[in-house]
């Protein structure tokens, strides 16, 4: 059968399976629509953060990121697993305690005050939308290459069923879809790592197979080999990196304290019974995504090994089938400069004639390591679950922050049940078809921001949340100045070197040698001394909020999350 | 202080105890192994590996697997200390 057989098969019969599960677990209340009744088991949880965490940019970029970053990739291994250790040690249980429906209802009712609430619904509305913009984008780009629809129709497609599943059932349709996209997406993920780690290394554990000596009896190990091909086409050695350690440094800790501050992962952890689940279901989901997360590396090992050794000084007119398909998808191209007719990959960008777009790695992986056509398609359907899993999460907290946060919460109180449902489903269908629209026409600055919500996250949420639980003193004044600071900040240094306004700058005035993608760190730091400092010159919470801290402090007596 | 109040700040201290023994092998093995003494750690080769570059790709992202279930360990032998355990 062919590869385009093997696709609608697959693909067909996971999409069948998530709008099977979306019927039979329908949300009939404003609880089951927004933590899904509040019952779900560790393990179910474990799955669905790790489904609902890991997008298309894990499952179809990272890997291909690496594999042209080497060592500076891993600011995205450590930073996209290490958030989880804060999260579970800092926030979830405590959060879970509290038991509230959204991370709006937290910032509000802890610093006793609208304005929190409303900062806190901005910043989880921008976090958000900018990435569903990238999740329809990968739906998109992943119908292109493997049905041959074009990308446009493809966003279309994957808006409808996440539509249909993620408004019918609300978190409680969600969590149990994304059971079952983590098992597709993992098992499409791990297939071709496999195979191609026994077909490389010979052996058949891609994390061990990356430090394994190299399958054609010379004895190289495969890292050695990747590095001496690195050099000798005159780019950096694969294990070490070009950006500087202090900017690694930063990078690594806004993505791990953004990953901590995400709405949309925090709010999975209101979903279980008790504190103790929260905590189990944390390690669960981290383990779960950690299978993928030390795959990934492997994976741009054995990538870009097999890519420089297919392509490198090869004749044009040789290469296989593949090259012409991803060519025609523009994520690849060839420019014969010396017209030798042969292919120059080298640093040299005035000699260089290939030019790869990142996420090729891993959706043309089994191709270029010639896999069975099955495990192609399992790939396109992995890619799918990836992408679809998190958008609809993501689409629930936009639905949420409006429905409960600012219709329940500020503009009208004695909203009914079930017209809170039905307010909150349309905020899901208005935010599927903005979303749609921005993965139809994606802006060019999409790639740009979502470091910037990362940052953003990290300025924002995180300074509140932790210092709204260990510091029983901190006020409403120091929480919403702290918070706005950091923003601020924020906002103003990505678009300072980022779009060039307020004056730009080059790489050599960033502050303390830090990116912009690493500034959240420093903003970060900010919105606490500011939140710290504010406390000094205002007065302190009332006793009852004091009373709420020492509560959430105790793990007994959770009992069930609650919006009232 | 109530007798109850005094259980629940004794609770607390003990688990902040606990955060800070665990973040600071958090901060270890990423910052410290993989970012700040990756170099160092880099002339040691363990099979293909790396030691700095193993620790940033792979080792930091099994030892906060590690972490998390300890710590959850730790948290339910403390709430049952203190009778939080439900």
């Amino acid at each position: 059968m062919s590869v385009q057989t093997w696709t609608y098969i697959l693909v067909g019969l996971t999409f069948a399976l998530y709008i099977g599960i979306a019927i039979y677990s329908r949300a009939g209340s404003t609880k089951d629509f927004y933590v899904a009744g509040g019952g779900v088991s560790p393990l179910a949880n474990g799955m669905a953060t790790a489904a609902d965490w890991m997008s298309a940019a894990s499952f179809i970029s990272m890997a291909g990121i690496i594999s042209f970053a080497g060592y500076d990739g891993s600011v995205y291994l450590m930073g996209w697993t290490g958030g989880y250790v804060l999260l579970a040690l800092l926030l979830a249980p405590y959060l879970r305690k509290f038991g509230k429906f959204t991370v709006p209802d937290f910032i509000g009712d802890r610093y006793y005050s609208k304005t929190a609430r409303i900062v806190a619904v901005i910043c989880a509305l921008i976090v958000s939308f900018t990435y569903v913009a990238g999740q329809m984008r990968g739906v998109g780009v992943v119908f292109s290459r493997f049905l041959q629809v074009d990308i446009d129709t493809g966003v279309i497609i994957g808006m409808i069923i996440v539509l249909f599943y993620a408004v019918l059932g609300g978190m409680k349709g969600i969590t149990y879809t994304q059971v079952a996209q983590y098992c597709v997406l993992i098992f499409a993920f791990m297939v071709p790592a496999i195979f191609i780690s026994i077909q490389m290394t010979g052996n058949p554990i891609p994390q061990l197979g990356m430090g394994s000596t190299l399958n054609d009896g010379s004895g190289i190990f495969l890292l050695d080999k990747l590095d001496g091909l690195s050099t000798e086409l005159g780019f950096n050695e694969y294990t070490d990196g070009s950006k500087s350690v202090t900017d690694v440094f930063a990078i690594t800790l806004a993505l791990m304290v953004g990953t901590a501050g995400l709405p949309h992962v925090i709010v999975r952890f209101f979903t279980v019974k008790k504190v103790k689940d929260a905590r189990k279901s944390a390690g669960l989901a981290l383990l779960l995504i950690a299978i993928l997360y030390t795959t990934a590396p492997a994976v741009s090992v054995f990538a870009k090994t097999n890519l420089i050794n297919t392509v490198s000084n090869e004749e044009y007119s040789s290469m296989p089938v593949w090259f012409k398909n991803w060519e025609e998808t523009g994520l690849l191209s060839f420019d014969d400069k010396n017209e030798d007719g042969k292919i120059q990959y080298v640093a040299d960008k005035t000699k260089n004639e290939l030019t790869i777009d990142n996420d090729i790695m891993v959706l043309a992986n089994p191709e270029i390591a010639n896999l069975p056509a099955w495990v192609i398609a399992l790939v396109a359907a992995g890619g799918l679950a990836a992408a679809l899993s998190t958008a609809a999460g993501l689409l629930l907290v936009i639905s949420a922050s409006v429905s409960h946060d600012l219709v329940k919460k500020v503009f009208k109180p004695n909203i009914s049940d079930k017209a809170e449902l039905w307010v909150a489903r349309g905020a899901a269908t208005v935010a599927v078809v903005i979303a749609g629209y921005f993965g139809i026409n994606p802006p060019g600055f999409v790639a740009a921001v979502v470091a910037l919500a990362f940052g953003l996250a990290a300025a924002s949420f995180f300074p509140a949340i932790v210092l709204g639980i260990f510091y029983k003193k901190m006020n409403k004044e120091g929480a919403i100045s702290g918070m706005v600071v950091g923003i601020i900040l924020m906002l103003f240094y990505m678009t300072k070197f980022k779009f060039g306004w307020f004056g730009g700058g080059t790489p050599d005035d960033w502050w303390f040698g830090i990116s912009p993608e690493g500034f959240g760190s420093i903003a970060m730091i900010a919105n606490f001394i500011v939140a710290i400092i504010v406390l000094q010159f205002t007065p302190e919470p009332p006793e009852d909020v004091q009373e709420i801290v020492e509560n959430i402090r105790i793990p007994s007596g959770a009992g069930e999350a609650t919006g009232h | 202080m109530s007798e109850k109040q005094k259980k629940a700040t004794a609770y607390w201290k003990e688990n902040v105890r606990y955060l800070f023994i665990l973040l600071a092998i958090w901060f270890v093995v990423s910052f410290g192994a993989g970012i700040l003494f990756k170099e160092a750690l880099d002339t040691i080769k363990i099979g293909g590996f790396k030691l700095g570059f193993w620790f940033a790709q792979q080792g930091s992202i099994y030892v906060f697997v590690i972490l998390i279930f300890v710590y959850v360990r730790l948290m339910n032998k403390l709430d049952k200390k203190y009778g939080y355990n439900e």
